[in-house]
Order: structure tokens, then sequence, then C-alpha cells
């Protein structure tokens, strides 16, 4: 438990040291860089840039004084909008957590149903399944968003092409969030389902007259759900990353699309935030997801 | 008769059937031993007395648990007969019980899931089981989970949990192979002395034909999916009749015993191994050409058969 | 190793999808070279009396904005598309192996060392390392490619050590050191080229996933740039002929996307499933 929380905390320092060296990594003077571009060079703004990220101190203390400015919330001004960079995130923060809230759900109720159905069923039902999976891991989600836009928001007219705010505004971004997902959790859900089958205790409760629904229920799904937990919580902690292609796809104000314009426009303050939160708050997440584990798999308690 | 088998073969894709015309039987309150060496399907025959059959087999003959057809009964029979009548204990118990399910839950499940019983009276009935198999402290154990158990303790909660329903046979399918031989020959006491007070009928399975004459009535020697030989069990000791029996005994050391080891030649026979004549031929230090030529058939001896041409004489 | 490979396949694919796949890509690849013989048009060739024009005999699968020709930028795309992954992982296998290598032969800190670096990397969810990357040093197809290439090494590495460690457990290895052979010759004579199966086919996964990544990098403006007919910038630049009602400009590319991804997965999948039984 502590080692794990020790382990969070080193990864988040190691990761957000990445985050804030890379603009020393950029070509030229960090200043400039810092700045947007030289189009913004007046002598005023060098002055606020320089005190903003302490330039003159020595590497490693900017890089503390950054630190512990993000921890307090205190981001740095954008230089495109001139705004505070968590105003700037709070306003958009929202719809991006609603997107993957949205999302999440249907991955995890779609993606293990249809594992289940294909483990459970077999024969064609299973191949259509595989098949099916197969095809949604290789389309890439910017694909998938043209494809559903074109299809659902064009021809058919049944839900809005651009624009958020509403449940229905956020349907396609989310089918198209939760569709690789789905894909890799009804898999992990099918393989996991089928190596449990094949254990003795469950020919052992077979064998006790328990009938097939209760034997998938409690020992077969039971069984499998560890390794379904695990996937679940990694792929909805990778889905914030996930909301940069879909935002901008879809045109949403999100944290992901906040991205891409920030990178586009040289705004590199709202591009380290953004960064800092996606990876942080994935490192949490999956953190997270391991302190579940126990509760599912009485075996790793007693060893812990 | 509690368990009757009758004439009864499964093929399952293999160049000879796991089973040709197996018969046995199991009266109430009799303990009947089955030895073979892995793959003579002892194992099969256990299961086929629950329908747990091997994927995409072809059946014949009647197993018939009190005069009831198992092989051919309805769904709804099938479970009442898995679920009250006969139980099984397994080699492994660690792998017998769902890992991430507590003790109680493995205890109860089958009185509560199957048979309906409200849950507090299976919990007072599994506490009872517990005790009666000689667990300690059996309220506690309900809580625990399988691998904070040993090999042994858990045999005992499988035996516990086989009696849960009152079932009137046991088969018990190398129940103490895999235990510590401490552990053996506690669990085996602990068989014997259940067997006994509820007067159970029960299959006993092992490779072991010295463990199985000392502690059945009746014995059947497997070989290669058919019995070669079945006598009362003192007698098969003292005198086996065909020659895999003599050669199993002969094959395990013993003290004080003048006779010396001989392990059988070859090694047993896969299910690829089709055979024209009697299978044990190609291992038999007695074989003459004519064994190779077809089946032999089982002849009387004293208190039993053997199924070997050179007992006719 | 083996059962690592294993969960890779829950099922074989039918050698029927394997076949076809192999034929496509065969197709996509002498599309690719061929191009320039047999592309209708120019790639920039722009014809504004086409604009959006629907499948005709002139535009076999349609023209975008530009009056562009959209079979031939799909023909020319086929280049950017299948070259940049080839590049990334070249950069990917030659740092992922390296690494991958020594960390397996020295053990200790070197081990050490290499898998903290890569525990800091896949702390980047999804593109994020590549899309820092990007931010840095500026858009473009160079960058992008590089910056993923890099991303890739530490999938590499860490498969390459998984591999590279059961290779050193052999006999034959030792036998080499009980020669008196250098650990660096035993390493790029005798271990790399034992591995080299087995890396052959995860490669080709990757590769698949690769193109979709550089794809995807394109469609956010990070990667490819106009002019370029990079499949995943002609989604981009289609995308606003959506709401016209011309889907052939971001379906056209599209389909190319998935269905070479397709076909990548489906051949990976049959070669990790062949590693898998070989590998025991």
């Amino acid at each position: 438990m502590v080692r794990k929380l020790a382990g969070l905390v080193a990864t988040l320092l190691a990761t957000s040291f990445v985050i804030f060296a890379a603009s020393y990594a950029a070509p030229g003077d960090p200043v400039t860089f810092l700045a947007g571009g030289k189009e913004n060079l007046t002598p005023e703004y060098l002055a606020a840039i320089r005190a903003q990220y302490h330039l003159d101190d020595p590497f490693l203390v900017q890089y503390g004084r950054w630190l512990g400015d993000a921890v307090t919330g205190d981001l740095g001004r954008s230089t495109q909008y001139h705004d505070q960079v968590s105003d700037l995130m709070a306003a958009r923060l929202p719809s991006t957590l609603a997107l993957v809230a949205y999302a999440s759900v249907l991955f995890v109720v779609f993606g293990i149903a249809l594992g289940v159905l294909a483990a459970v069923r077999g024969g064609r039902t299973d191949s259509a399944v595989v098949a099916g999976t197969t095809f949604a891991t290789s389309v890439p989600a910017f694909v998938t968003a043209t494809v559903l836009i074109s299809l659902f928001g064009v021809q058919l007219g049944w839900f809005p092409v651009m624009g958020g705010g509403s449940l229905w505004h956020l349907t396609l971004p989310a089918v198209t969030l939760a569709l690789g997902a789905l894909a890799i959790i009804s898999r992990v859900t099918r393989q996991s389902m089928i190596e449990q089958r094949e254990l003795d205790h469950v020919s052992v409760a077979r064998a006790g007259g328990l009938s097939e629904r209760l034997i998938v229920v409690r020992h077969v799904f039971r069984g499998a759900l560890g390794p379904i937990v695990t996937m679940c919580g990694l792929v909805t902690a990778g889905m914030l990353a996930g909301t940069v292609t879909v935002e901008t796809a879809f045109g949403l104000n999100g944290i992901g699309s906040l991205l891409v314009n920030a990178i586009n426009t040289h705004d590199f303050p709202v591009t380290q935030a953004v960064l800092l939160l996606m990876v942080a708050a994935y490192i949490a997440v999956t953190t997270a997801v391991e302190l579940l584990h126990p509760l599912i798999d009485p075996r790793v308690r007693s060893r812990a | 008769m509690l368990l009757s088998v009758e004439g009864l073969t499964i093929e399952a894709g293999g160049r000879r059937p796991i089973l040709r015309e197996v018969s046995l039987s199991v009266g109430r309150g009799e303990i009947v031993g089955l030895v073979g060496e892995s793959g003579s399907g002892k194992s099969t025959i256990a299961r086929s007395v629950l329908r747990l059959l091997p994927a995409g087999a072809r059946v014949s003959g009647r197993v018939a648990v009190e005069g009831e057809d198992v092989l051919t009964m309805g769904q709804g029979a099938l479970r009442d007969l898995r679920a009250s009548k006969v139980s099984m204990v397994y080699q492994d118990p660690r792998s017998s019980l769902n890992p991430v399910r507590r003790i109680g839950d493995f205890l109860t499940e089958r009185m509560v899931r199957t048979l309906g019983r409200p849950k507090a009276e299976a919990r007072t009935r599994a506490l009872e089981l517990l005790d009666a198999v000689g667990m300690r402290d059996p309220g506690a154990r309900l809580r625990q989970y399988p691998h904070e158990l040993s090999g042994g303790m858990l045999q005992r909660v499988v035996i516990a949990a086989a009696l849960a329903a009152d079932p009137a046979l046991l088969l018990a399918d190398e129940a103490t192979s895999a235990l510590d031989v401490t552990t053996q020959a506690e669990t085996l006491a602990l068989l014997r002395r259940v067997q006994a007070e509820r007067e159970l009928g029960m299959l006993f399975i092992t490779h072991d034909l010295h463990l199985a004459a000392a502690f059945c009535d009746r014995v059947h020697v497997l070989y290669a999916g058919t019995v070669v030989e079945s006598r009362p069990a003192k007698e098969l000791f003292a005198d086996p009749r065909h020659p895999y029996t003599a050669g199993l005994l002969a094959c395990t050391p013993e003290l004080g015993d003048p006779r010396p080891i001989r392990p059988i030649p070859g090694r047993p026979p896969s299910l690829d191994d089709a055979f024209t004549g009697c299978p044990f031929a190609p291992r038999c230090p007695e074989a003459t050409a004519a064994c190779e030529e077809e089946p032999p058939r089982p002849v009387a001896v004293s208190g039993g058969t053997a199924a070997c041409r050179l007992v006719e004489a | 190793m083996t059962t690592l490979v294993a969960t890779l396949s829950p099922k074989p694919a039918r050698p029927l999808g394997q076949l076809l796949a192999t034929a496509f890509l065969g197709l996509v690849v002498a599309a690719a070279v061929l191009a320039p013989l047999v592309a209708p048009y120019a790639p920039e060739a722009v014809d504004f009396a086409a604009t959006l024009a629907p499948m005709s005999p002139g535009h076999p699968l349609g023209a975008d904005q530009s009056g562009r020709d959209l079979l031939t930028r799909v023909l020319y795309g086929a280049r950017t598309s299948l070259i940049g992954p080839l590049i990334l992982l070249a950069i990917a296998s030659a740092l992922g192996v390296a690494l991958g290598t020594l960390a397996a032969w020295h053990r200790g800190w070197v081990d050490a060392v290499v898998s903290r670096l890569t525990d800091v990397m896949y702390a980047f969810p999804g593109l994020l390392f590549v899309v820092l990357i990007v931010a840095v040093f500026g858009n473009g197809m160079t960058t992008a490619v590089v910056a993923l290439g890099l991303a890739y090494t530490p999938t590499i590495a860490k498969y390459t050590r998984s591999v590279a460690l059961g290779e050193c457990g052999k006999p034959y290895i030792d036998a080499y050191r009980v020669q008196g052979m250098g650990g660096f010759a035993i390493c790029v004579r005798h271990l790399v080229p034992n591995m080299a199966r087995s890396l052959v086919g995860y490669l080709v996964v990757l590769f698949g996933e690769g193109l979709m990544s550089l794809a995807t990098l394109s469609f956010l403006g990070f990667g490819a740039q106009p002019p370029s007919s990079d499949w995943g910038l002609m989604v981009k630049e289609g995308q606003p002929a959506i709401v016209q009602g011309a889907f052939l400009p971001v379906l056209v590319p599209g389909a190319a996307i998935a269905l070479v991804v397709v076909s990548f997965n489906v051949i990976g999948v049959r070669l990790a499933d062949r590693m898998g039984v070989r590998g025991t």
C-alpha cells in the first residue's frame, strides 16, 4: 500500500519533470519558446515570462517552483488567450469528464456483455464477436468519428453534427471513444471466461447439480472478474488522452481539443498544464485500480 | 443395487474406446475399488455416473443409480441426481474449490442454490458437517478462503460438502493421492468413518492396488478401458489371477514380503493404441501368439472374474 | 513469453482471411510503388470544376473540395502512409532491441535504469508522449515519425528483454561464453539473430498500430502537412465537406487506413500464433 503510493509519487515527479524539462529541449532560447514565437517578443512580455517561469533561477529551482505553483492550482497564463490556464481548463473540464463518463458506461456495459455472450454461446456468435472486435481495434477513432458523423449526423440526421452540451450531442463522440475500448474489454472478458471455464472447480460445481446459468454467474464470471476490472480501469484511465482525437473530430470544446489548439498555436503553458493533468489522472486511476485488486481476489489480500 | 454399470462403452475420437464394455456394481454400504494406471479410464467411469462425459463422446450401455438410467434421464432428474443422490470427492482439493469464494459459500451453495433450502438452515448444516469431518472451530472456517487452509483441511471441506445433501453414493476419485502420507491416512479414516456411519455406497478410485485391497470390499482392476479382473479384495490380494494384477502387486516393494520387485515392462497404453486381442498382451510376460488374436472374455474364478485366456486352463 | 503471445490471439484467423489480407497488402504496396504510372491525375492537380465530384468514370472515387482526384491521392497516399510506419519502426526497433538486449544481458543496474525509463514513458497514456515532443519541436512528418519511434521504443525494449532473457538461459549462449567470446559479439552475432523470428511477428502487429498512430497525428495536424496526400491528413481536409453531404473525401482514405490496419492485424495475429506454438 505504502509502496504503491510511493511509486505513484515517484512516477508523478518523473513525468512532471519530463513535461517541464521539455521546454528546455526546444531548439533556441526557452524564453522565445515559452513566449510562443518571435512575434510575441516585447521586452515587457519577456520580463513577464522570465518572472512567471523564474527563468533566472537554477534549473532545479525553476522546476520546484513550477511544480509548487501547479500543485496549488497556479498553472500560469495562456500565451494565446491571456487567461489563467486553470480557468481555461476548469471551463472545459466538465464536458470532457461527461464525455469520458458516458463512454466508460458504454464500453463497460457493452464490452462485458459481448465478451460474456461470445464465451457462453460460442460457435457463430463467438466468431462474429471476435471478427467484430478485430475490426473495431483496427479502425482509428478519427475514422470512426467521420463515418458516424456522415451516417448518423448528416445522412440520417439522427444526431447533431457538431457542438456539445446535451447528452444527445455527446452520444456520437462517446460511441467513438468507447468503440476501441469496447473491443478490448470484450476480448479480455471472453478470454478470461474461457480460461476460467476450464478450471476444475467449475466442473465440481456442475457435478454438484448447479444450473449452467448459476455456474456462469457464480463461478466463471466471478473468477474472470480480476482481469476484466483491471482492464476496465486501465482503459478508462487512458480515455482522457483519447478525448484529444475525438473532441477534435467532433469539434467539442473540451480539454482534448484545448490541447490540440494549444500545440497548433504554440501555447506552451496550456500544453504543459493539460499534459500534466492527463498524465496525473492516468497515473492516479491506474494506481487506484491496483489498490482495488485485493478486493476482487482474496489471494492477493493475504499475500500483501 | 445402488449403482449398476452395465456394458458401458465410451468412444471419443481416439483409436480405441476410452471404456469398453465395463460392468460393475456398488451396493448400499459397500466400498468398491477401481484400480488402474493413469489413462485406464477409471475417472471416466466415475464421471459418467454423474453424466459428466467427454466432449463429442459416443456412449452406449447403461449407468443406473437406484434403478434409474443416468445416461437417458431428463435435465431435472439429472440435476436432482447430482445435487442429492451422488457426490464426488476429487484428487486435488485445492483446485476443487473456487479460490475467490469462502468455504461457507462452497458448503452451502448446493443446498441453497440447487436444493432451495433457506440460507440459515444451510449454514447450520454446514457447521454440523464441518464438525462431523473433524474440523475445529467450524464457525471461523466458514469465513475463510481456500488458500488459507492446508490440502488435508480442504479435502475435509470437500468431503463435508459431498455429505451435504445426504447422498447414497460417494465417488472418491483418487481422493487421497495428492495429500501427504499422514494426511492421507487421516482422510482415509475419515472416509471410512462417514461411509460406515451413513451406510454409503462408495466407489473408491485409486492407482494403488495395495491401498484398494486394504480399503475396499471388492476391487475391479482396469486396463486400457476394460475390466481385467474383479474379485473380493482379500482374494485378489492373496491370489491375483490376471497377469496384470499380479504385475501391479509385484511392482511395489513391501516389508517382509519375499516377492521380488518386478516392474511391468513397457508403458500404459494411450488412446491411440488400438488392440485386436488382449490389450495387456504386449506387456504380458506370459502372453502367447493366441492372446493377440481376439479379446479375452471374463471367466469365473474364485469369488469373481478375470479376463485372461490363460486363466481358462 | 509464450503466454504473452498466446493471449494476443484469442483465435487463429482463418487462412482465407490471411490470404485476403496478404493479397490486399500486396496490392497496396504495388499501388505505392506504381502510383505515378497507374494514377489517372497528378496528386496535387486542382480542378475546381470537379469540386466534390461524385464517383464517375472521370473520377472513379470522386474528388475533394479542390477537385483533386481521390483515387490518385489515395494511391500516392499509400507511400507516406507505409513509409512513415516503416521508418518509425526502424527507429524504435534499433533503439528498443539495443536497450532490451542490454538490459537482459547485463541485468543489475542497467536493467533497472532501462525499466525505470520505460516506466516513465508508459506513464504517458496514448499518444501524449508524442504530443509533448511535437509541442516542443513543432509539427511535421519528420517530428511525428521520430517521436513515435521514441514512443514505441519502450514497448519493443520490453518485449526484446523478455525474449532475450529466455534466450540467454539457453545453453548455447553459455557455450560461447565459455569459449571466451565477448558479450557484445555474442549479443550481435548470436543473440539478436536468434530473436529475430519472434521480433518480426511482433513488429508486424506494431506496424498496423504505428500506421494508425501516425494517421491520427496527421489528422490532428501534427504530422503530415498540406499538400501531402497522407491518408490521415486527407480525412482531416475532407471533414468540412461532410456537412455538405460529400462523404467520399473522408470515406476513401478512412477505408484505406482501416483495411490496411485490419490486414496487418490479421497477418500479425497469425504470425504471433505460429511463434507461440514454436516458441514452446
